[in-house]
C-alpha cells in the first residue's frame, strides 16, 4: 500500500503551507482519482508521493517503508502533463526510454511503435511522446503511478487510447495509480473512487 | 450567415527546412483549411493533437516565419489578402489571445505589458484602462507590479485575455484558451468570448476541449492532420453521436469520458 501520513509540506521556511497533515492511502492494482481546484496543492502531493519532494513533516511509504533505495528506481513514478518537458530533446526515444536501465524487448508495441524509437522528441506527435513517456515509467516496474493530468492536453481520441493502455497494463501488473485532474468526468470514468482536494486555508500550521 | 469577416480557403502551408549541409526536406504542415466566421459567431475548431489548430491562427495572423511557404486564401471582410497584408492587420482588428503563457514577457512587469497593450489599442488613459480590464477579471492591482511567474496559470491566462480584449478586435483568435483552468474559470473564460462575438466580434475557439465549446460555440469545424474535415452543429453532438456524419466528429464525441470513452480503431 502506497500512503501519505500525516504529510505537511511548503516549498519555503515561512512561505504558507500547501499541504497541512495530508493522509491518503492507495492499495496495490487500485486506481483513484484526486480533484480539485488550482492551487490546492494536487500536483505537489503527486510529486511527495513519488519522491521528488520530501515531507516537512509525516511521511511517505510503500508497504510500510520509506522508499529510499538511491540505486533502484523509486517504486512510485510520475507522469506529468506535458511530455516534452520530461525527455532530454537532444535524445532520440531509444536513448530516452534505455535511460531507465531496462532491457527494451518487453516493450509494448500497443505503447510504442518501433519506428518511433530513432526519432527525437519533436518528431512524433505530443499525443505519441505521451505514450512513450508513461511506458518509460512502465519499464522500471514500478508498484505505483502517478499521473498528473497526462491527457489535459490532448484530444478526446488520443486521451480514450492512453488511458485505455494505461489501465490495462495497471491491472496486468497490480499497479497503484494516482489520477490527478480538474476532469471529474474523466476521473468518474477511469478511477474506484475520487477525492476532493480544496485549497488549505493559508494561515495554517 | 451575414457579414463573414474571416474565410479560409484551402489553406495549405509548407515549412522548408534543411537537413544537413544543403539538402532540403519540406513538412507539409497545412494541407487544406477551411473556415469561415462571421460577425456575432463563435466558430469552434477541434481536432486531434498535432492538427495544425494553433498553426492555422498564426498563419492567418500572418505571423509564420519565412521559410513557410503557403497556397490558398485568406479573406478579411471579403478581400484576400497575401501573409503580409495580414500581419499588417494583426493587432489592429484581428488579435490572437496565444495559447501558452510564455507569449509574456518575462522580464517585464504585468502592468506595464497591458498598458502597452491599451496604448497600442489608442486608449486615452492607458494606465486606467488596464488596471480596469484586470479589475473585471478580478485581479486587483497588486497584480500590475508582479511578473509573469509570480502567476499563477489560471491568473496569467486571465491578463492574457485582459490584453485581447483591450483592443476590441473585430477577430478574436483565442488559441486554447482555457487548457488546464478549473471547470468556473473554463466557464468563466468561454462566457467573456460569446459576451464578445454578442457585441459583433467573429470569435475562433481553438480548442480540444469539446464539451465546453459546445456551450458556446454556433459552429464546430473539426480538423485532422493539417485538413478540416468536418463541420456541425452543436446540436448535433447528442447521444452516441447518431447525428453526426462524419466517423472522426463521431470517434472524438464517443471518446469522451461519459460518452463511453471508446477508442474506434482504424479511425
Amino acid at each position: 500500500m502506497l500512503r501519505a501520513e500525516g504529510v505537511w509540506f511548503r516549498y519555503e521556511r515561512g512561505r504558507p503551507w500547501v499541504l497541512t497533515g495530508v493522509d491518503l492511502g492507495i492499495e496495490a492494482g487500485e486506481v483513484v482519482g484526486l480533484c480539485g481546484p488550482s492551487g490546492g496543492g494536487k500536483s505537489t502531493l503527486g510529486r511527495l508521493l513519488a519522491g521528488h519532494l520530501r515531507p516537512d513533516r509525516g511521511r511517505v511509504t510503500v508497504d510500510g517503508a520509506v522508499p529510499r533505495s538511491r540505486r533502484a528506481p523509486n517504486p512510485v513514478q510520475l507522469v506529468l502533463q506535458q511530455p516534452e518537458r520530461a525527455v532530454d530533446p537532444r535524445w532520440t526515444v531509444r536513448r530516452a526510454l534505455a535511460a531507465t536501465g531496462a532491457e527494451l524487448d518487453g516493450l509494448d508495441e500497443r505503447l510504442v511503435h518501433p519506428g518511433w524509437l530513432d526519432r527525437y522528441p519533436h518528431e512524433i506527435s505530443g499525443g505519441e511522446l505521451q505514450r512513450v513517456n508513461l511506458a518509460r515509467a512502465l519499464l522500471v516496474r514500478p508498484r505505483y503511478l502517478v499521473a498528473d493530468e497526462i491527457s489535459a492536453s490532448l484530444d478526446a481520441v488520443t486521451q480514450a487510447r492512453i488511458w485505455t493502455l494505461l489501465l490495462e497494463h495497471c491491472r496486468e501488473a497490480g499497479i497503484g495509480v494516482l489520477a490527478i485532474s480538474h476532469d471529474r468526468p474523466l476521473l468518474e470514468t477511469v478511477a474506484g473512487r475520487v477525492l476532493d482536494r480544496s485549497p488549505v486555508p493559508d494561515a495554517a500550521g | 450567415m451575414t457579414g463573414t469577416l474571416l474565410e479560409v480557403r484551402g489553406l495549405e502551408i509548407d515549412f522548408v527546412q534543411y537537413e544537413r549541409g544543403l539538402r532540403r526536406r519540406t513538412v507539409h504542415a497545412l494541407t487544406g483549411m477551411d473556415l469561415t466566421a462571421g460577425a456575432g459567431e463563435v466558430v469552434a475548431l477541434v481536432g486531434a493533437s498535432g492538427a495544425g489548430k494553433s498553426l492555422l491562427a498564426h498563419a492567418v495572423l500572418g505571423l509564420l516565419p519565412p521559410n513557410a511557404v503557403e497556397r490558398g486564401d485568406v479573406l478579411l471582410d471579403g478581400v484576400a489578402l497575401d501573409a503580409a497584408g495580414r500581419r499588417r492587420h494583426a493587432g489592429r482588428g484581428m488579435t490572437l489571445l496565444p495559447q501558452a503563457t510564455g507569449f509574456l514577457d518575462p522580464l517585464a512587469p504585468v502592468g506595464r505589458q497591458v498598458r502597452r497593450s491599451a496604448q497600442l489599442a489608442g486608449h486615452a488613459d492607458p494606465r486606467r484602462a488596464a488596471a480596469e480590464a484586470l479589475q473585471r477579471r478580478g485581479l486587483g492591482s497588486e497584480v500590475l507590479r508582479r511578473y509573469p511567474h509570480e502567476l499563477s496559470g489560471g491568473m496569467a491566462r486571465r491578463v492574457l485575455v485582459a490584453m485581447a480584449t483591450l483592443s476590441s478586435p473585430r477577430v478574436l483568435l483565442a488559441d486554447e484558451p482555457t487548457t488546464g483552468l478549473p471547470p468556473e474559470d473554463v466557464r468563466t473564460t468561454l462566457r467573456e468570448l460569446r459576451a464578445m462575438a454578442d457585441d459583433g466580434c467573429a470569435v475562433v475557439l481553438i480548442t480540444h476541449e469539446l464539451r465546453a465549446a459546445l456551450e458556446v460555440a454556433d459552429r464546430v469545424v473539426i480538423v485532422r492532420d493539417g485538413r478540416t474535415v468536418d463541420t456541425a452543429v452543436p446540436a448535433a453532438f447528442t447521444g452516441d453521436g447518431e447525428a453526426l456524419t462524419h466517423p472522426f466528429t463521431r470517434a472524438l464525441w464517443q471518446a469522451l469520458p461519459g460518452n463511453g470513452f471508446r477508442v474506434a480503431e482504424g479511425v
